[in-house]
């Protein structure tokens, strides 16, 4: 008889278990406007990216096309991956002087791996992260840009 | 002939053949490239054999060609749900070396994001456990709440998995100005979710037959597998590198080291549930005391370890993971090698599962919480 | 008769007058074969399609999903896209693989769910087949279907599709035991086998309530146990998605694999469609003895409406099943059917047998 008791109550308490699972998810179902997905990318405009973020590696220029970059190759140095090439030009002053200038900031997105090491050592600030996250394109060579915009120059009383 | 030959030995007697089956490389309950080797009669395994390099990306070995802060970002990818723990013990392992003290707000905020990492790793290892049980829907509440620690390490840190926080000599930004409110604002929430967990999987009739007395391990076994991490725990071996060996501030704060002495599947099971409570205790103790003071201290331009071998531990969601550095006194390491959980965890596979069933190996699989990458480096 | 607006008897004999006017019997046979056919085909189709839609989104819902929105509105044309996906996929046959019952496979499981489709009474007069031993038809037909899961695991010659035939064989084998009798239990009850005559007589109350506590145990066996049958979760072993990858049709592609597919949600129907038929009174209103008012509100709505809302409640309660519950192991899972269920299921047959003996029931 005492078997019999435990068999029933083991029935029992094994449905009690599986109802109390099934009410966990009958209260999610019935709150379907609670649901934690997203619809990308039609909520582009409400995506809320935080400021850190680290999407891709910019230069920042200000509206006469200046930039903070001396061409000092640190964050080439810094990087991992190689994913930065540094070309550098020659800039005759007009003291006579000559003076080392960044010619191409050379960026390859697709070696990048985001660690911010080059952000952080960059001396002048020149280069942030970017909260652009949608890097997807049709041909690997785009992948690979050019920081500096082209015809820019250096700020003044940036230096190295 | 071939053919007499077969029906010769059918004939001879009639006894069930062994046979292989190859689990993976591509397999859903492998999670990810790896593959085992399974030997089986009927759905009785008789013999497990892990085979591993699937994804062998030479992390060890890129190591030498790079700086000491390079490198820490390379071990975000290797146990990428530990990834804080993993640069905390290469900036650690760098810190001992050079003799650098941090400051005090550095190793608060770091046992503040390990452990949210710890969180976050024990709810991806809990869904995913429910999905390899059968049970779907735990997948997509685990991820709903590891979203919430995720957008706390965006916030904070730039990035949601690799996130490079902390670097030799303290971290890569200062925190956040959400970011106790934020902290706060999860544990509130989770802590209604956690028992959440429990009542549609852990007190489950299905879930408890399915685990309980299912693929023991003992202390002894344990031990002599170097497995470590809640899963060591629930077979006894105390073996938490933040009791033992405190880092950072360890020392600081009260909690359990959550062990048990059943040593099987659910024993594994109720020691993540249990480490999760811990974590959210040590996470309060600290995030109101976060001390003032500077996020990092400036450390020098190229960094050179002395000449010397140097090791730090620390004990990440999977276990303990090592770093060893050899120096030759360069701005490269002469070898670096990673004692990573994951791996010496693995191989204890064989000696558990012996015996029980498929549907048993794949539960005892989800509870070694296998992070493949973290197994190959 | 209250309801006969809604009755299809009328429409059947008037399409069979017309024919047989025009035609020779055996033509009007033929043609009218063709149409039923045609029809089953139709509803077969369209139904299924509606059901893994139905499902996703039932599933995404218990998961804070919001299941497919991108074909069509709400993604109303998301299976008929995956369908069309189906249909244009190459059929790949491992090149070991026993190429006739590979073939055969699928189609064994489809056709077994479309011969036991034919005798379920949709609404009044809309039943195919109407025989005096419906029930016994049923659970003797739907055990062929296993057949085909034992062919398409062996003939796939892959080790895993073995493995998940082998345990459906195991599966299904016992748990038709529960099924059928627990479906004996409402036999007792009904005093017949024919489904009509056991809809006709749920026309006061629904065999669930008439029959009160055996028949509640009955009716929860029932959905357990034709829940193990269709082979979905928690009892969905023969695909165990985490441990065999796909179990039995994982050989399978394209329109094989979309056979597979429709016959477990046709199934999932045939088992909700019994459970309503034989427990929750078919395409009967509910129906409260003497309530003539609440009965004549009832019988406004019509019986087809009755019978699929019946029928989507059941499912519901195996879609909730399913998305509730981790999977079973093999061996308990054959546990609960032997050492749980049967016993229970033959208590129950006795208990019904005492109820509807010393007439305890309503």
């Amino acid at each position: 008889m005492k078997s019999i008791i435990a068999y029933i109550t083991e029935i029992l308490k094994g449905i009690w278990t599986l109802l109390t699972g099934m009410k966990v998810t009958a209260k999610y179902f019935f709150t379907p406007w609670k649901h934690v997905t997203q619809q990308y990318p039609e909520n582009r405009k409400t995506l809320k990216i935080a400021e850190r973020f680290r999407g891709e590696v910019i230069m920042p220029h200000n509206e006469n096309n200046e930039h903070k970059c001396t061409g000092c190759g640190i964050c080439e140095i810094n990087c991992p991956n190689g994913s930065i090439e540094i070309i550098t030009k020659s800039l005759i002053l007009e003291d006579g002087k000559k003076k080392r200038a960044i010619d191409q900031h050379i960026y390859h997105l697709g070696m990048c791996t985001f660690c911010n090491l080059c952000v952080k050592a960059c001396p002048t600030g020149a280069i942030v992260m970017g909260q652009n996250f949608e890097h997807a394109v049709w041909d690997r060579s785009t992948l690979t840009k050019v920081l500096n915009q082209p015809g820019s120059k250096i700020m003044e009383g940036v230096k190295d | 002939m071939d053919e007499l030959r077969e029906i010769m030995i059918t004939t001879d007697e009639i006894k069930t053949d062994e046979y292989l089956i190859n689990m993976g490389p591509q397999h859903p309950s492998t999670h990810g490239v790896l593959r085992l080797l399974v030997q089986l009669e009927g759905e009785i395994v008789h013999n497990v054999q892990p085979h591993v390099g699937y994804i062998h990306s030479g992390i060890e070995k890129m190591a030498e060609s790079l700086s000491y802060p390079q490198i820490g970002h390379l071990t975000d990818r290797m146990d990428y749900l530990s990834a804080h723990q993993n640069n905390e013990a290469v900036a650690l392992c760098v810190e001992n070396a050079l003799q650098v003290e941090v400051p005090e707000r550095v190793k608060y905020i770091r046992t503040i994001m390990s452990e949210l990492s710890r969180l976050a790793s024990h709810q991806l290892w809990w869904c995913v456990m429910g999905m390899d049980m059968g049970a779907l829907t735990t997948f997509f509440y685990g991820l709903r709440d590891r979203e919430d620690i995720l957008d706390i390490f965006e916030e904070t840190c730039g990035a949601r998995l690799t996130v490079n926080y902390s670097i030799p000599g303290g971290l890569m930004f200062d925190i956040h100005p959400n970011f106790q409110r934020d902290v706060k604002a999860f544990i509130k929430k989770f802590k209604t979710k956690l028992p959440e967990y429990d009542r549609l999987l852990s007190g489950n009739v299905i879930f408890t037959e399915r685990t309980k007395g299912v693929g023991f391990l003992s202390k002894e076994d344990a031990i002599a597998y170097g497995v470590t991490g809640p899963t060591g725990r629930a077979s006894g071996f105390s073996c938490d590198l933040r009791k033992h060996r405190p880092y950072s501030a360890y020392d600081k704060v009260n909690f359990k080291e959550i062990l048990s002495d059943v040593g099987d599947t659910y024993a594994r099971y109720q020691v993540r549930m249990a480490e999760m409570w811990e974590s959210m205790s040590i996470i309060e103790q600290l995030i109101d005391n976060i001390p003032e003071g500077d996020y990092a201290v400036k450390m020098k331009g190229v960094v050179k370890l002395p000449e010397g071998e140097f090791y730090q531990r620390v004990e990440t969601a999977r276990g303990e993971f090592g770093v060893f550095i050899v120096s030759d006194g360069k701005k490269n390491p002469y070898r670096v090698k990673f004692r990573s959980p994951g791996f010496s965890n693995l191989f204890a596979i064989n000696h558990i599962a012996k015996g029980w069933k498929i549907a048993d190996l794949v539960a005892i699989m989800s509870t070694f919480d296998l992070v493949i990458p973290d197994i190959d480096r | 008769m209250a309801f006969n607006i809604y009755d299809f008897t009328t429409l059947t004999k008037s399409i069979h007058e017309g024919l047989s006017s025009q035609f020779s019997p055996t033509a009007t046979l033929a043609i009218e074969w063709t149409i039923v056919g045609l029809a089953y085909l139709l509803f077969v189709a369209l139904f299924g399609l509606f059901l893994v839609y139905a499902e996703r989104k039932v599933c995404a819902a218990f998961q804070q999903r919001m299941g497919p929105m991108r074909v069509g509105p709400w993604g109303l044309l998301q299976t008929i896209a995956d369908f069309i996906k189906l249909l244009m996929k190459e059929l790949i046959m491992p090149k070991n693989a026993d190429k006739f019952l590979y073939n055969l496979a699928p189609f064994i499981v489809i056709i077994v769910t479309f011969m036991v489709i034919s005798v379920i009474p949709f609404a009044p007069g809309l039943a195919t087949f109407d025989f005096d031993i419906g029930v016994f038809f049923v659970t003797a037909v739907s055990s062929v279907g296993v057949i085909g899961i034992l062919l398409a695991g062996w003939s796939s010659n892959n080790k895993y599709s073995l493995i998940g035939a082998m345990r459906s064989g195991a599966q299904i084998v016992s748990y038709e035991l529960s099924v059928g009798l627990s479906l004996i239990t409402m036999i007792i009850l009904a005093g017949t086998m024919q489904i009509s005559g056991i809809v006709e007589g749920q026309r006061d109350m629904w065999f669930i309530f008439k029959g009160h506590v055996p028949a509640v145990i009955a009716f929860f066996v029932f959905v357990i146990a034709g829940t193990a049958e269709t082979n979905r979760g928690p009892f969905d072993l023969a695909e165990a998605e985490s441990e065999l990858t796909a179990g039995f049709h994982t050989e399978y592609s394209g329109i094989k694999f979309a056979f597979f597919f429709l016959a477990e949600y046709i199934n999932l129907f045939i088992v909700a469609a019994m459970a309503t038929t034989v427990f929750l009174g078919g395409w009967m209103p509910l129906h409260f003895g003497d309530f003539d008012s609440f009965n004549q509100i009832m019988d406004l709505m019509p019986g087809l409406f009755w019978f699929f809302f019946k029928v989507l409640g059941v499912m519901f309660l195996m879609m909730w099943f399913k998305w509730t519950f981790p999977r079973l192991r093999v061996d308990q899972i054959l546990n609960l059917e032997w050492k749980y269920l049967l016993p229970i299921n033959l208590f129950n047959i006795l208990l019904m047998a005492a109820v509807v003996l010393f007439g305890l029931h309503f």
